[in-house]
């Protein structure tokens, strides 16, 4: 058997682009939720309302210590029987991946939170700021600045576990890789290409976010 | 509680030692590799920095599915020799989290305090001596919690040994799913549990050695908070 | 204007201020001074509402600062109540606090906006009133990073006067200044002590300061007032051995 096929590397290549507009597009909006999520569990689990707290607690540590893979499983077969309604496997792949790192960015932004000295809070209390002032005039415009480094390595680690969502039917980088590899009846190649798509587009984003992270630390 | 749940519970219970199995293996050799690469990145030879660079970013810059497929459907036509899967799972698990574990190690070497190796030149202290009587010593209590976070992600990352039909908890359960479908959400909390379980043991064991370590440095263990507060490999 | 009665103040075991009973009349100005870990900064932080009191009671203008009245009885205040309480009490810190995520004009006009409701333009006019006043009109637009230790405490001046306070509490507010820095600050707080009729509260080592505008100044030790009076007795007479060994310690510092 050939060892090696450049046909073979080259011709997966518009095969896989087409998965990686799905694997990107996953990753945007599945950020996006995450984003949004994470600071909203981030508030509230500081408000410490007293039931919403413990149950918020609780559901952050289920998601946390058990596997992703377990999870988008959960929501792809279980969760049409506990509601009825049936998503497809995308919106079902943008939902695991959102709720599942919200639970990781909550702590970001709890971290960038506890971050703003003392002091600011007090000031805004001797000027008897209303609450949503005090959190959005002045906490979180100085606390999401920080914690942008630290969500961009997350949407970096999520765009690398998209391919898991190749287990529900989703036709990502991996799974085209898979069926472009099927079709010729090799796989090396195509995974090969796979693979590099993935350091081509993360590399140079880490790359990024460890200067981003430097630049925040001196500011 | 259904009437099944014994057989489910039994079912599940079979992939159990593969799922410990992938991860003690998988452990161990993300240790060993981590060490390994965390040292090479420090080292004086551009050359080996570089190996080890190219081996850390190779491993954190793809995706951990990717590298399982590579290794168990790729790389058997590259040197022909197919991996049993158990054992390709437990390569892949070392070699992506030995590439986190390195720069965990490379960090926490660099955190030693400049005047610790200044006061182990001024003894006389050969590099080799320095890095293992000094140095290591204190970055190790260091590395620990972090480890604690990677070890965890490693033991949920067994899950990916699934696509590849290795037996473990995951896999057992999704054999289940076609014929117990309507107890799904029984299924699902087995494996939770069991996750968490097994998450537990690995807290409760390196909660151990950072006492040991810490007391070795005249310190107390810093209290850890949420025994199961594993953050991402990033 | 501010009246503390019988009030008790525990970190865990540790009494900061014990069964303090005094009141400040509207318009006085009166400093607290003691060694440190007396009590004083405590006294304004209670009166902020930045702390809550273990017992006791602490009305400002009349009204329960600490408590309410609820069906004839006083219950621990609620969030509401204590912020419209809190709008006549304006303080000024050591670390001066300003918000490094806005400009010097909306740290002043943020609060008289978002608060008080007012309209931004007349808030903006008063702001830049203020500014004036404390001498910084041409830093209006500056980032506070980008002014002095100095200019950022008259900004945090303005920005509690700002909100028209019935009292403004000072805490050591020139403690972090620089030496050169100091006298014009003190300068700034004189002039609004003597053209206002606001009440101070203020916690201070500038012996001099304190005595040149103080109506009354009480000296603490362990949580309690040891003596109290107008400056000129208190710091010419001093009454107390505490107080003595205290003004002879700080007063030989160069």
């Amino acid at each position: 058997m050939e060892p090696w096929k450049w046909d073979l590397f080259f011709g997966s290549l518009p095969y896989i682009a087409r998965g990686l507009l799905v694997t990107v597009k996953i990753t945007l909006l599945g950020s996006l939720l995450a984003y949004t999520l994470g600071l909203l569990f981030a508030v509230l689990l500081r408000a410490r309302v007293p039931v919403l707290h413990l149950v918020l607690r609780a559901f952050v540590e289920a998601v946390r210590s058990t596997p992703l893979l377990v999870q988008i499983f959960v929501l792809f077969w279980l969760m049409p029987q506990l509601t009825g309604v049936k998503l497809g496997a995308e919106t079902t792949g943008v939902l695991a991946l959102g709720v599942h790192y919200a639970c990781y960015t909550a702590e970001v932004y709890r971290a960038g939170i506890d971050a703003v000295p003392r002091g600011q809070w007090e000031a805004a209390a001797a000027l008897s700021l209303p609450r949503s002032r005090v959190w959005l005039g002045v906490v979180l415009p100085q606390a999401v600045p920080r914690v942008i480094p630290a969500l961009g390595n997350y949407t970096i680690s999520m765009f690398k576990e998209v391919p898991l969502l190749l287990a529900i039917g989703v036709l990502d980088v991996l799974n085209r890789a898979k069926e472009f590899g099927a079709d010729n009846y090799r796989v090396i190649e195509a995974y090969t290409m796979a693979g590099l798509v993935f350091l081509v587009l993360s590399y140079p984003a880490s790359v990024l976010v460890r200067r981003l992270e430097r630049r925040v630390a001196h500011s | 509680m259904s009437e099944n749940f014994d057989f489910l519970l039994r079912t599940v219970l079979k992939g159990l030692p593969y799922t410990a199995g992938a991860a003690a293996g998988g452990i161990a050799l993300a240790a060993v590799l981590s060490f390994a690469a965390g040292l090479a990145l420090l080292s004086r030879s551009r050359g080996v920095r570089l190996v080890s660079r190219v081996y850390v970013e190779g491993f954190r810059g793809t995706s951990e599915v990717v590298q399982l497929f590579w290794i168990y459907f790729a790389l058997p036509v590259l040197v022909g020799l197919q991996l049993v899967p158990l054992f390709a799972g437990i390569l892949v698990l070392g070699l992506n989290h030995g590439a986190y574990g390195a720069e965990i190690v490379r960090g926490a070497v660099q955190s030693v305090p400049r005047a610790q190796v200044e006061g182990a030149v001024a003894l006389g202290f050969g590099p080799v001596r320095r890095m293992r009587r000094v140095i290591l010593p204190q970055a190790v209590a260091e590395m620990l919690p972090p480890f604690t976070n990677l070890f965890i992600q490693l033991l949920k990352n067994t899950s990916l040994l699934f696509l590849i039909q290795v037996p473990e908890i995951f896999h057992q359960g999704e054999l289940l799913r076609p014929r117990f479908g309507n107890e799904l959400g029984t299924i699902y909390a087995i494996l939770a549990v069991l996750y968490l379980v097994l998450a537990l043991l690995i807290t409760f064991v390196m909660g151990r050695l950072e006492r040991v370590a810490a007391r070795r440095l005249g310190r107390k263990a810093a209290g850890r908070n949420g025994a199961l507060a594993a953050g991402k490999g990033v | 204007m501010v009246r503390f009665e019988n009030v008790t103040k525990r970190f865990g075991d540790n009494q900061v201020c014990e069964d303090l009973t005094f009141t400040v009349a509207p318009g006085e100005f009166v400093t607290l001074i003691g060694p440190s870990g007396s009590g004083k900064t405590t006294i304004l932080r209670l009166l902020m509402t930045l702390e809550r009191v273990t017992s006791g009671l602490i009305e400002v203008g009349g009204e329960p600062l600490s408590h309410m009245p609820r069906g004839g009885r006083t219950v621990p205040a609620d969030e509401k109540h204590l912020r419209r309480i809190r709008r006549r009490i304006g303080m000024v810190f050591q670390q001066f606090n300003l918000f490094p995520n806005m400009d010097v004009l909306r740290n002043i006009t943020e609060a008289p906006v978002h608060v008080l409701g007012r309209d931004k333009e007349a808030a903006e006019a008063h702001a830049m009133e203020l500014l004036g006043m404390v001498g910084l009109a041409e830093k209006a637009r500056e980032h506070p990073s980008r002014l002095s230790g100095g200019q950022q405490q008259r900004v945090a001046i303005a920005r509690a006067l700002a909100m028209r306070p019935d009292v403004l509490l000072l805490d050591e507010v020139t403690s972090a200044l620089d030496p050169e820095l100091v006298a014009g600050v003190l300068g700034l707080l004189r002039e609004i002590a003597s053209t206002t009729d606001i009440t101070f509260l203020c916690v201070t080592h500038e012996m001099g300061f304190a005595r040149e505008v103080s109506d009354r100044v009480m000296m603490f030790d362990a949580g309690r007032v040891v003596e109290e009076g107008p400056p000129e007795s208190l710091f010419g007479e001093p009454g107390h051995e505490r107080t003595r060994s205290f003004l002879r310690a700080v007063l030989d510092r160069p």
